[in-house]
């Protein structure tokens, strides 16, 4: 993975050096509120409703075992010995003091991590696929192109104060692991007439007015990709609505005008920026490549594993996925345990998580954007005392892509702007279908909830989708099915009037009933609503 | 304190008054004008040659479509004054710096130590833009 050089690391030494000044101006009160808050939001500190909570970048989700036992010791010396990994890939603590937030940069600019950019109207973390460089499928490993720009967006002059955030996704894959067309760039590494490229899918999203980002170009190549993206920001920056903070995002500026008439504009920025130098050489994305090069697997391992055990059989047949390499494995650890809060794990977990990394799978761990965690390249030989040591830390719920695997934003416990409750939800619906052998049967069913209509928990693109609203001062909860954030990328769609706290329960039991009575064989709980549509599910829920 | 200070060779401001752009558009012999936040900076392309000075309003600092109007008039040549006005604030100097701005008239006057502190805190860059910062992938590549 990427390690940073000199420069690398006198640039987050000196965004440390500059947070400890601004926050010093704002404890000493020569800057207000206001002033600080546009500052404190560039480095990912947002103020909620109890305290402050940072959100710390985990590029592309990719961290070795020395960046994560950091995570866990910034949970352990600043917050309440947990961290709550998130839909973004990145981690967030929620129990922040003002005052020791720029230590806690420190800390992490020691391992060459920082919370740049994780928040504000600029250009965002960049994600990617978990699976990057280990899965099959992919023509190459979209990462060193997520890292090239990284460097190319962090403290970007022109594209620091957009009109809304902005973010943007690498995938190498037609399987879409990282919801890529949900984003405000997707980028899909491709290859044409023998070269290299990145085909260019703009104004994607969620939050309130949800949309599936149109293609804007088949191709640019690597050597223009910078120059391209620079036009695609500058006609955004632009031209994007800047009296609405609910219509700023680039997906409203793309469907107001027209993806045809955003790319014309496009074209003519493209052919002028491409005049001016802001492509680094090839040279550059080799270097990086070069980081990302594949470790050293030993040849010659076998493909066998003793399935005898049958707790770990399950394990094995629901977490572990092929990877291209024979004798390895890629592993998926569970961070939503039955009852436990989605994508949060304890500073004693993190550490584990390392360790095991540092033993198993090459020091190296990913984060994903269903808020669990990966482990990319462990041999077949060492799965069973993997897992042993996950089944003894409550890592090892063999529960990837079934109905318990839920994501959730922090949702009204936390966040200053939710309207309802996401946590309880989600472990209310976990407990329901707490026997495995039930959420097997269901098969593949991602259930995403949102505590408000800013979409966080990734609602729109469940097959079950939730969102919280306030009705009147009650929490109420809208039920969608249908949508996906994968290749077969779809909005759900509302089913009717939303439900009480019981009654969203009930309702998402009463849609996999409905499921399980008119499922064919093979189908998903999504492609059966495909086929049969929303009314025998309403005649269900509404009866 | 500093109402007003400039990064031009010599440090001299031009003194002129600065006209909306609707009015230089009908006023051939102006050579200052200002731009707002809506306005499109390639309307002065044409006239470059005779503008002494630009005026980009910032009236809320969080309002970034003036960085955009920085860089299309530098990258079309522009050598004159270009002046950041309004809403700036210290920690936007440098990105106003990296976009083509040279000179700097704040609504609220900037602490000095500070200027030179935002200005110089960082030593590279990861892009290229209007300015001449070091490189960080040139560098790497030299």
């Amino acid at each position: 993975m990427y390690q940073y050089d000199q420069y690398d690391q006198a640039m987050v030494d000196a965004r440390v050096a500059e947070f400890r000044d601004q926050t010093a101006r704002r404890l000493s009160g020569q800057l207000t509120e206001a002033q600080f808050r546009p500052i404190r939001l560039m480095n990912g500190l947002y103020l909620q409703l109890h305290a402050y909570m940072l959100r710390v970048a985990v590029p592309y989700g990719t961290l070795n075992s020395r960046q994560m036992r950091m995570l866990a010791h910034i949970a352990r010396t600043y917050d309440r010995g947990y961290g709550h990994f998130t839909t973004r890939q990145n981690i967030q603590y929620n129990w922040i003091k003002l005052a020791e937030a720029p230590d806690i940069l420190a800390d992490l600019a020691t391992v060459g991590m920082h919370a740049i950019q994780t928040s504000g109207n600029c250009i965002r973390n960049i994600s990617s696929d978990q699976y990057a460089g280990v899965s099959a499928d992919e023509i190459a490993d979209p990462r060193p192109l997520a890292e090239l720009l990284r460097q190319w967006s962090s403290f970007h002059p022109e594209f620091t104060y957009l009109p809304r955030k902005f973010k943007i996704c690498v995938i190498a894959s037609a399987q879409d692991r990282a919801a890529m067309r949900l984003h405000d760039i997707g980028i899909e590494l491709v290859e044409r007439d023998g070269a290299s490229g990145a085909r260019i899918f703009v104004g994607g999203g969620m939050g309130r007015t949800p949309m599936i980002a149109p293609e804007i170009r088949d191709f640019v190549p690597f050597a223009e990709v910078v120059s391209y993206l620079e036009a695609c920001l500058r006609v955004y920056n632009r031209y994007g609505r800047r009296d609405n903070k609910f219509k700023a995002r680039i997906k409203i500026l793309v469907h107001e005008m027209g993806a045809d008439t955003y790319r014309a504009h496009v074209e003519e920025e493209f052919a002028h920026m491409k005049t001016l130098g802001l492509d680094p050489p090839l040279a550059e994305l080799e270097r990086i490549a070069a980081h990302f090069a594949p470790p050293p697997y030993e040849t010659g391992l076998s493909d066998a594993i003793d399935r005898s055990d049958k707790d770990f059989a399950l394990w094995l047949d629901t977490q572990v996925k092929p990877h291209k390499q024979p004798g390895y494995a890629i592993v998926n650890i569970s961070l939503k345990p039955i009852g436990g809060i989605p994508g949060d794990a304890s500073a004693e977990q993190i550490d584990l998580m390392a360790d095991l990394a540092e033993t198993y799978s090459f020091d190296e761990l990913r984060v994903t954007h269903a808020q669990n965690i990966v482990l990319a390249h462990v041999r077949k030989a060492d799965l069973h005392a993997l897992w042993k040591a996950l089944e003894a830390a409550d890592l090892a719920t063999p529960n990837l892509d079934l109905i318990s695997d839920i994501i959730a934003c922090p949702g009204l416990d936390y966040c200053s702007l939710a309207n309802a409750r996401s946590i309880p939800i989600a472990q209310r619906i976990a407990q329901r279908f707490a026997d495995i052998g039930r959420q097997k049967a269901l098969g593949e069913l991602k259930l995403k909830i949102s505590g408000c209509i800013n979409a966080c928990g990734h609602h729109h693109a469940g097959h079950i989708g939730i969102l919280g609203v306030d009705r009147k001062g009650v929490e109420n909860y809208q039920l969608l099915l249908g949508g996906s954030g994968a290749e077969d990328v779809a909005l759900g769609q509302i089913t009717g009037p939303g439900f009480d706290e019981d009654g969203i329960v009930d309702a998402v039991e009463k849609a996999t009933d409905v499921y399980l009575a008119n499922r064919t064989d093979g189908e998903r709980f999504v492609d059966t609503f495909r086929r049969i549509g929303m009314a025998p599910f309403k005649e269900a829920l509404y009866a | 304190m500093l109402e007003f200070f400039s990064l031009r060779e010599g440090g001299e401001a031009a003194e002129l008054p600065a006209v909306t752009l609707e009015a230089f558009a009908g006023q051939s012999n102006a050579t200052a004008v200002r731009i707002e936040p809506g306005e499109d900076a390639r309307a002065l392309l044409p006239h470059l040659d005779r503008i002494a000075l630009v005026e980009v309003n910032f009236p809320a600092f969080g309002d970034g479509r003036g960085y955009s109007a920085a860089r299309i008039l530098r990258e079309a040549g522009y050598k004159g004054e270009l002046r950041a006005v309004g809403d700036v604030l210290v920690d936007q100097l440098r990105h106003m710096v990296r976009s083509g701005f040279d000179s700097f008239a704040p609504d609220q006057p900037l602490d000095p130590q500070l200027v030179d502190a935002a200005l110089n805190r960082f030593s590279g860059v990861y892009q290229k833009a209007a300015d001449a910062a070091a490189l960080i992938w040139a560098r790497r590549h030299g």
